[in-house]
């Protein structure tokens, strides 16, 4: 049974991450401190706050969701659980995508809770929280998912934070477009489908290929 | 007759491409010179003055070839990635590392002399257009790149990290630019396209190709010359 590993896997990680609540907490307080932090910048006139709450929220989560990405692989690496992982029977690539989904479930599902509560700071409309919701819960996975490659090219580096956030923002542009842009399609009263689509569809794509990716860099970082 | 067996790996060794890319590097330095000299001359002097944007037009000269290099080079460093990747060869690494310098310069050249057209064009150095900003991602994708390969002192393992990223690079590019047109867009339409008659006057468009020809032979001299340090360096 091929999905056995994976079940491992994602029950152990989830209970890591139980272990050490603090973690999870200051990510997804960073998400809430930086949605706080652009009324204060930019000023609190409500229409203005109402056109940038898809876009600030995105962003917040994008940043939020990279923060956590250094602990994906550096746990394991240091403690040597990844070597044993490499060696062993399961394929590398249903361990990594795992890990990934652990990583989502622990960084990104909270955010999409959260999310319409930032909203309703900004004055979004109630009828968009809907929408909000699921451009998140279509797109954070895929955050998590692209994320790994950068984690795991970046395993052991000096400087490997910042580094990270060098390799995989720029391949975050996608995500962020979309996911905003279905909020937005929905507030302009169009429908956000299209948007939606693309999302399920990046999702499908990135789950499919990227953990081989991931696997491959793992290998490399692990010689 | 017996088939004759061709060495297609006989210059896969540093040692013995170390001669082969000097000589060719030579070659092109040299194309690269009078090609450029022709192709300002065709621009500056020759093609005719824009009749609505008048004489700011004559950036294109330089911006749409530099323009087609930074995203032509990003796949050929990906290529060579990939070869490096798939077959262990020393070399390919090397050809990707010495390629990203050169194609991030055209990507900077591109953005740089894009606004300096857009300033008396658009009457702004900067839109977010989908071009300008599509454009800006390449140039963080080659930032990416670099900054991998800088920060990993054991070489096989830069190159085999800088592959993957690479590659994964190569696959979302054509994804970023997408996403990035249909967010917005509010560049002009392609203005030379192989399908249609171009609607330029021939001689900007020999000036153009001349000049796109130029940065080719640029960029095969520079990025071989940086080849023959990495070799004297590592080889």
């Amino acid at each position: 049974m091929i999905l056995a590993p994976a079940k491992t896997i994602v029950r152990r990680d989830l209970l890591l991450a139980l272990r050490r609540r603090s973690d999870v907490a200051t990510a997804l307080l960073f998400f809430v401190i930086v949605a706080s932090l652009f009324p204060l910048g930019i000023g609190a006139e409500p229409n203005l706050l109402r056109s940038i709450a898809p876009g600030v929220i995105w962003v917040a989560a994008l940043l939020s969701s990279m923060l956590s990405l250094n602990r994906l692989f550096a746990g394991d690496h240091a403690d040597g659980t990844l070597e044993q992982m490499l060696l062993g029977a399961a394929p590398l690539g249903i361990v990594v995508a795992a890990k990934a989904f652990a990583h989502w479930l622990v960084s990104g599902l909270p955010l999409v809770l959260i999310a319409p509560i930032i909203a309703l700071q900004y004055d979004v409309a109630s009828a968009l929280y809907g929408v909000l919701a699921l451009s998140l819960l279509l797109g954070t996975p895929i955050l998590s998912i692209i994320g790994a490659i950068g984690a795991a090219l970046t395993l052991g580096l000096r400087g490997g934070g910042v580094l990270l956030s060098l390799l995989v923002l720029p391949l975050y542009v996608p995500v962020l477009i979309m996911g905003a842009g279905a909020v937005e399609m929905a507030s302009a009263g169009l429908s956000p489908d299209g948007q939606l689509l693309l999302l399920a569809a990046m999702l499908v794509v990135t789950g499919a290929f990227a953990p081989l990716a991931t696997a491959a860099a793992l290998r490399i970082s692990s010689e | 007759m017996t088939a004759r067996t061709i060495h297609w790996f006989w210059y896969a060794s540093p040692q013995t491409f170390f001669p082969l890319a000097g000589k060719i590097a030579r070659v092109c330095a040299v194309l690269a010179v009078l090609l450029g000299i022709a192709g300002l001359y065709v621009g500056f002097f020759v093609a005719p003055t824009d009749a609505q944007q008048g004489e700011s037009y004559r950036i294109i000269f330089i911006h749409v070839p530099a323009a087609w290099m930074s995203m032509f080079l990003y796949v050929v460093m990906a290529f060579w990635a990939a070869i490096g990747f798939a077959m262990h060869t020393r070399l390919s690494g090397m050809m990707a590392r010495s390629l990203a310098p050169t194609g991030a310069l055209f990507t900077f050249i591109a953005l740089w002399t894009g606004s300096l057209w857009g300033k008396p064009t658009w009457g702004t150095w900067w839109v977010w257009d989908a071009r300008l900003t599509s454009e800006l991602i390449l140039l963080f994708l080659y930032f990416g790149f670099m900054a991998l390969q800088a920060s990993i002192d054991d070489r096989r393992r830069a190159d085999r990290a800088g592959a993957v990223l690479a590659i994964v690079g190569v696959v979302n590019v054509p994804i970023i630019y997408y996403s990035v047109n249909w967010w917005n867009t509010l560049h002009q339409g392609a203005s030379v396209s192989l399908t249609r008659a171009p609607t330029m006057a021939k001689t900007m468009l020999v000036g153009m190709l001349l000049m796109a020809l130029c940065f080719w032979m640029y960029s095969i001299a520079v990025a071989l010359w940086r080849v023959r340090c990495e070799i004297t360096e590592n080889g």
